[in-house]
């Protein structure tokens, strides 16, 4: 293990009074994530298991990948359909991506090759961006403030990426990690002492900021000038009669839509997902609590019912599978940091964020989505849902005696 | 009675007091350490708006506004511009009654708000709340609903700041930023989430 002695071969200069000791933060990222930490915990309370934090975020960071390979080939597949039926629009965006993409494959939508290239082109560059940027001030804070670079970060920067449109402006992408890496977790303290879900609030600072390249009808699909609404928005506009004759509710399932990056292929998120709660990373709780919000709210909506307002009438199985409901349930919602901590807790603040993520896309003809601003607002009440419970506990035990 | 509903779901969310307008800011700031306190605070604040605004509804509507005294026999006669004055007034004199009425009768009550009663005379959520009400025509009915939906907006807010403040002990925030830096960018941020109501109307 070449690798292994090297590393403990150069430790010895990034500890306290070695030559680069500024840099301890950086060196102890490369050694774990390789090695398991020798350190262990020398103070009374702690919990002996076989997965440690950098684990479990190295294994979410891992099962978002079947969406976010899906992500990939479905911007070429979006892409390339459009070109096969308009042989006159401009592939990519007439630069470097056009470039990448007629060296290296064709444009035909039935070849996986050739999606995945166009895919890659547009979304390796927003990763990259996302991951150095948001590295950069991860590592800054890491090294000023003389705590640990997190593997946290590795599940904030791809969750970032996989929700932004697949067309975003590559400074925006800089913007955004920048506000939710800083703004969101680092003035608290880092992983672990943020309220909001660091992710989702970059997300959010984008979507007000810059509502043209954040949503409307043509960021979706990554040709210059495409002009295509997302079922979910168009469901808000004319209704689900309209979307459902150009999209089969099978094809929504598995993915084959207009949308953000990673959030179309409910079938690849829950796949992810599941892989998440059988592992017990994801809580069942949340995830639960989420469906259950989300079922009871559309039918309750469905029952009412509205004469001028479509999104009444749309059924569960499809909010589950329009827009980023099942994404931002199982990787978002289920955010240890940012959710409640208690049982009872996660329940509530599940059904909460179901019923707001309904509320919004129905009620509120602002915003066609609404579990990104759904899951930001349970995030503000989850503290309290926590301090509720524990005060409920202490006073049955109380009078118990 | 769905006018009145829409009207308080619209005052509690939509248009939260201190989320959207960033009302009432010093007393949201200061009293949010605890959750305890946050939630004696906000109870008392749902009560002085229940009460002061549809009062100063009253006074507005009966004395002050353009044409009100016409019963006087002086219809010509326009008292608005005594506005400002008028309805601190009566806001510093409801909470000073009420802090009579409770001692005497509800004493419980009296002991859990303790010194926020006072407090509130000079919060401007208070003062805002009957501005609103005069800029927006409410009838009398509709003052005491939203008088209503506003405090409780008011309350739902801070006690949530509390709680995150209380979460918050455990971080680790740098030394520049340590209590009120924090705050100001918890509360910022707190609006961010309440931004999911703006554009809804009901």
């Amino acid at each position: 293990m070449a690798l292994k002695e090297f590393l403990h071969g150069i430790e010895h200069h990034f500890e306290k009074g070695g030559k680069y000791e500024r840099w301890y933060a950086l060196y102890e990222a490369v050694d774990t994530i390789f090695y398991t930490p020798g350190k262990v915990t020398s103070t009374t309370a702690h919990v002996r298991d076989g997965v440690d934090l950098k684990r479990i975020m190295i294994t979410v960071w891992l099962c978002v990948w079947p969406a976010m390979f899906f992500g990939m080939w479905n911007i070429g597949y979006q892409a390339n359909n459009f070109l096969l039926s308009n042989p006159d629009a401009l592939m990519g965006d007439g630069g470097l991506r056009t470039a990448f993409i007629s060296a290296l494959a064709g444009n035909d939508p039935g070849s996986i090759w050739d999606n995945m290239i166009y895919g890659a082109a547009y979304f390796v560059p927003v990763y990259a961006v996302t991951f150095i940027v948001g590295g950069f001030w991860e590592v800054l804070f890491a090294t000023v403030r003389r705590h640990e670079v997190n593997e946290g970060f590795f599940v904030t920067s791809i969750l970032f990426a996989l929700i932004c449109p697949p067309t975003i402006p590559l400074w925006q992408v800089a913007l955004g990690i920048t506000f939710g890496v800083v703004i969101g977790k680092e003035v608290f303290g880092g992983t672990g002492k943020n309220f909001l879900n660091p992710a989702l609030s970059g997300r959010a600072f984008l979507y007000f900021a810059y509502p043209a390249q954040m949503s409307g009808d043509t960021v979706w699909t990554a040709i210059d000038g495409f002009s295509g609404a997302t079922p979910l928005g168009e469901a808000a506009v004319a209704g689900l009669e309209v979307v459902q004759q150009s999209v089969s509710w099978t094809s929504a399932f598995l993915g084959t839509i207009q949308g953000s990056i990673g959030e179309t292929s409910t079938l690849a998120i829950l796949i992810g997902g599941g892989v998440l709660l059988m592992m017990k990373i994801a809580s069942y709780r949340i995830v639960g609590g989420v469906m259950i919000g989300m079922i009871a709210t559309s039918l309750l909506m469905n029952a009412i019912g509205s004469e001028s307002n479509p999104m009444f009438a749309v059924p569960p199985h499809w909010h589950l599978v329009l827009g980023g409901f099942a994404f931002g349930m199982m990787f978002m919602a289920t955010d240890p940091v940012s959710s409640a901590m208690t049982n009872t807790g996660k329940w509530t603040f599940g059904i909460l964020v179901g019923l707001m993520t309904v509320l919004i896309r129905v009620v509120n003809p602002a915003f066609p989505e609404g579990i990104m601003l759904a899951i930001l607002f349970g995030n503000l009440f989850a503290p309290l849902m926590d301090h509720f419970v524990v005060q409920a506990n202490i006073k049955r035990r109380l009078a118990r005696g | 009675m769905e006018h009145y509903i829409s009207l308080i779901l619209k005052a509690v969310f939509v248009e939260n007091m201190a989320l959207a307008f960033f009302l009432g800011m010093c007393t949201f700031l200061a009293i949010s350490k605890k959750i305890e306190a946050a939630i004696g605070l906000g109870i008392a604040v749902v009560v002085v708006l229940t009460v002061t605004v549809p009062v100063n509804n009253l006074i507005y509507n009966g004395l002050l506004r353009e044409g009100a005294l016409a019963w006087a026999g002086l219809p010509e006669v326009d008292l608005s511009f005594l506005g400002l004055l008028t309805y601190i007034g009566v806001i510093a004199a409801i909470v000073q009654i009420m802090e009579m009425v409770l001692d005497k009768y509800i004493p419980a009550l009296y002991a859990a708000l303790g010194v926020f009663l006072p407090l509130i005379t000079v919060n401007c959520a208070i003062m805002g709340a009957s501005l609103f009400m005069v800029e927006r025509d409410y009838t009398f009915g509709e003052s005491l609903v939203y008088g209503f939906g506003a405090g409780l907006g008011w309350a739902l807010a801070i006690v949530a700041l509390a709680g995150i403040r209380e979460k918050l002990k455990y971080s680790d925030v740098p030394e520049g930023l340590r209590g009120l830096g924090i705050t100001f960018i918890t509360v910022g941020l707190m609006s961010l989430g309440f931004m999911s109501f703006s554009g809804i109307s009901l």
